[in-house]
């Protein structure tokens, strides 16, 4: 190395390692999510939400109850679990998929830094296609009567954090992170939540329709689990899935094609 | 062994200062033989190729031929698959009931979430990796054509899903003869929900290889397949449920066309005498009925087209 370098060097290595958040990574993440045709698939999600929920004002008209049943069991229950899973495990699973990791990994950005930077821009594309259109959709079908639709947009947006966080985590720790993504949101929190009562407890959703119940007016919206344990089980599905998906980070393997 | 070999250009490369070198090299110069043949035996040809791609892409999808960790999904999913199928004929066995739990027809509907995953699982798997890994430009250079690559995977991906929805038909079957109960029932059922099956197989197989053509990245076909799966399902089910509470049925019969699984579902009530999981169990009209198959069919159809149109081009 040359003495003059250091003078200018220094400041370039240290800034990223000092906060937790690197624009740059933040800018590749957002591009792998969103670039090309990958932004399409997150876009029709959210335009069929409010497609239907324009059709079903147009034929119904304003009803809390239609509105609670579009938006607690198809926004709230696939389409969020859906786009977080695409967000979630899309921000680092190709990636890692195919290899290409290694060139980030190499670079003097603290893992941890790089997993809470892809958490931030997977839970920013999460709100943005799952809870803005929540609330635009919950506006459209009842004109937010009883708060249903400020209630469900700020539930959706509570659980996109704990999805996303969940399903980076899976991201580093599996390969078929979509399918086990998938198979949790699809599989334990719609088939088991509905035969198992006890599932309910352990379900993102619940937690979320929880801070939803506070929200809305009196009984517009119920929840199995109480809003306490609701919270800190969301706080602390959050903190444990990053905190340890930093730690799989640091000690990635990475395997060849199967 | 024989001496050492030159040619004309490495004796020029050897000796700078040698003219005369260069005018004996040739002289010197020869190639080994070393054994090269031509391939004289039979040659398998297309048909051959084909029949070798199709099973391949089945036992693929199964992760036969492939490493332990790729089969620990397929196999998981098709043992979920069979296990309600265990329970619902010991159920019908030791209660000595006089009649299954469940319809043959309707039992696909019911595990409609594993069928979906395990084609997202497996669809990707089957052509994406084609895709990126570019052996595409291999097959072709192989005496296959373009329809034989897509039929070959269209037909294992369809066999792969039959294989996965009729074997718990079968179960179900072969528990029904054994609890006694009515034999020309039960092969009447068998056989219309083996119909259903093939249906769906083909709808569903069809769908997810379109899907997944279309990205070289596993993880996003995965995802892009549940979504066209379940997504409209959720859609459709949500409409349906608000027009039939609101009392109108006729719009709820023919809301079922715009999800795979309900088209399917209304297929199976009209001609293959089930029972809907439409609200209500309500069945759609005649002529819906007919719009019903009309629009599997032509959906199965528009697969195949847009997966020919897809590979005119080997990359993407």
């Amino acid at each position: 190395m040359s003495t003059t370098s250091p003078a200018t060097s220094p400041p370039a290595l240290t800034s990223p390692k000092a906060s937790l958040f690197n624009p740059t990574v933040a800018r590749l993440t957002y591009r792998a999510l969103l670039g090309r045709r990958r932004a399409l698939i997150l876009f029709a999600l959210p335009a069929l939400l409010v497609a239907i929920a324009i059709l079903v004002r147009s034929l119904v008209g304003a009803d809390d109850t239609t509105a609670n049943g579009i938006l607690g069991g198809f926004a709230l229950g696939t389409m969020v679990p859906l786009i977080g899973v695409i967000a979630g495990t899309g921000a680092i699973g190709p990636e890692i998929d195919d290899g290409s990791v290694v060139y980030l990994l190499a670079k003097p950005v603290s893992r941890s830094t790089i997993i809470f930077t892809k958490l931030l821009v997977a839970i920013g594309v999460t709100v943005a296609f799952s809870a803005v259109p929540i609330l635009v959709a919950g506006f459209v079908l009842n004109g937010n009567s009883q708060q249903i639709a400020v209630a469900y947009a700020l539930a959706a947006a509570v659980a996109s954090i704990a999805y996303s966080a969940l399903f980076l985590f899976f991201g580093t720790v599996t390969r078929h992170a979509v399918v086990f993504g998938l198979v949790y949101a699809l599989v334990w929190e719609s088939l088991f939540g509905n035969l198992v009562p006890g599932a309910k407890t352990l379900s993102v959703q619940q937690w979320a329709l929880a801070v939803g119940q506070k929200i809305g007016a009196e009984g517009a919206i119920t929840s199995d689990v109480q809003l306490p344990l609701a919270i800190s089980l969301l706080a602390a599905v959050t903190v444990a899935a990053t905190w340890y998906a930093g730690r799989r980070l640091t000690s990635l393997t990475l395997a060849g094609e199967e | 062994m024989s001496p050492e070999p030159t040619t004309s250009v490495s004796a020029t490369a050897s000796g700078p200062a040698a003219p005369a070198a260069v005018q004996n090299a040739p002289s010197g110069a020869y190639i080994h033989n070393i054994g090269y043949r031509h391939y004289d035996g039979p040659r398998l040809g297309r048909a051959y190729a084909r029949r070798s791609l199709f099973s391949q892409s089945l036992r693929g999808a199964y992760g036969l031929g492939r490493s332990a960790k790729s089969k620990v999904l397929p196999m998981l999913l098709f043992a979920v698959m069979c296990l309600p199928a265990g329970i619902v004929v010991a159920v019908a066995v030791f209660t000595k009931a006089s009649s299954l739990l469940i319809d043959y027809t309707r039992y696909a509907i019911f595990l409609q979430a594993v069928i979906g995953l395990y084609l997202a699982a497996q669809a990707p798997q089957s052509v994406s990796r084609d895709l990126r890994f570019k052996s595409v430009p291999l097959y072709f250079s192989r005496p296959i054509e373009r329809v034989d690559y897509v039929v070959a995977k269209f037909a294992a991906m369809a066999s792969a899903l039959f294989i996965l929805t009729a074997a718990p038909l079968v179960i179900l079957y072969a528990g029904a003869l054994l609890a006694k109960l009515d034999f020309l029932d039960q092969t009447k059922g068998l056989g219309q929900g083996l119909v259903s099956v093939a249906l769906l197989s083909l709808l569903f197989a069809g769908i997810g290889l379109v899907i997944a053509a279309l990205t070289p990245r596993r993880g996003f076909g995965v995802a892009a397949v549940i979504a066209v799966l379940t997504i409209p399902y959720a859609a459709v089910s949500a409409v349906q449920s608000i027009a039939s509470v609101q009392g109108n049925e006729a719009a709820a019969g023919w809301l079922g066309l715009f999800s795979p699984i309900t088209l399917i579902d209304g297929v199976q009530t009209k001609f293959l005498g089930g029972t809907s999981s439409f609200p209500n169990n309500l069945e759609p009209s005649t002529a819906a009925g007919f719009v019903y198959l009309l629009v599997t069919l032509i959906v199965i159809a528009g697969c195949y087209a847009l997966l020919m149109r897809r590979y005119r081009k080997a990359g993407l």
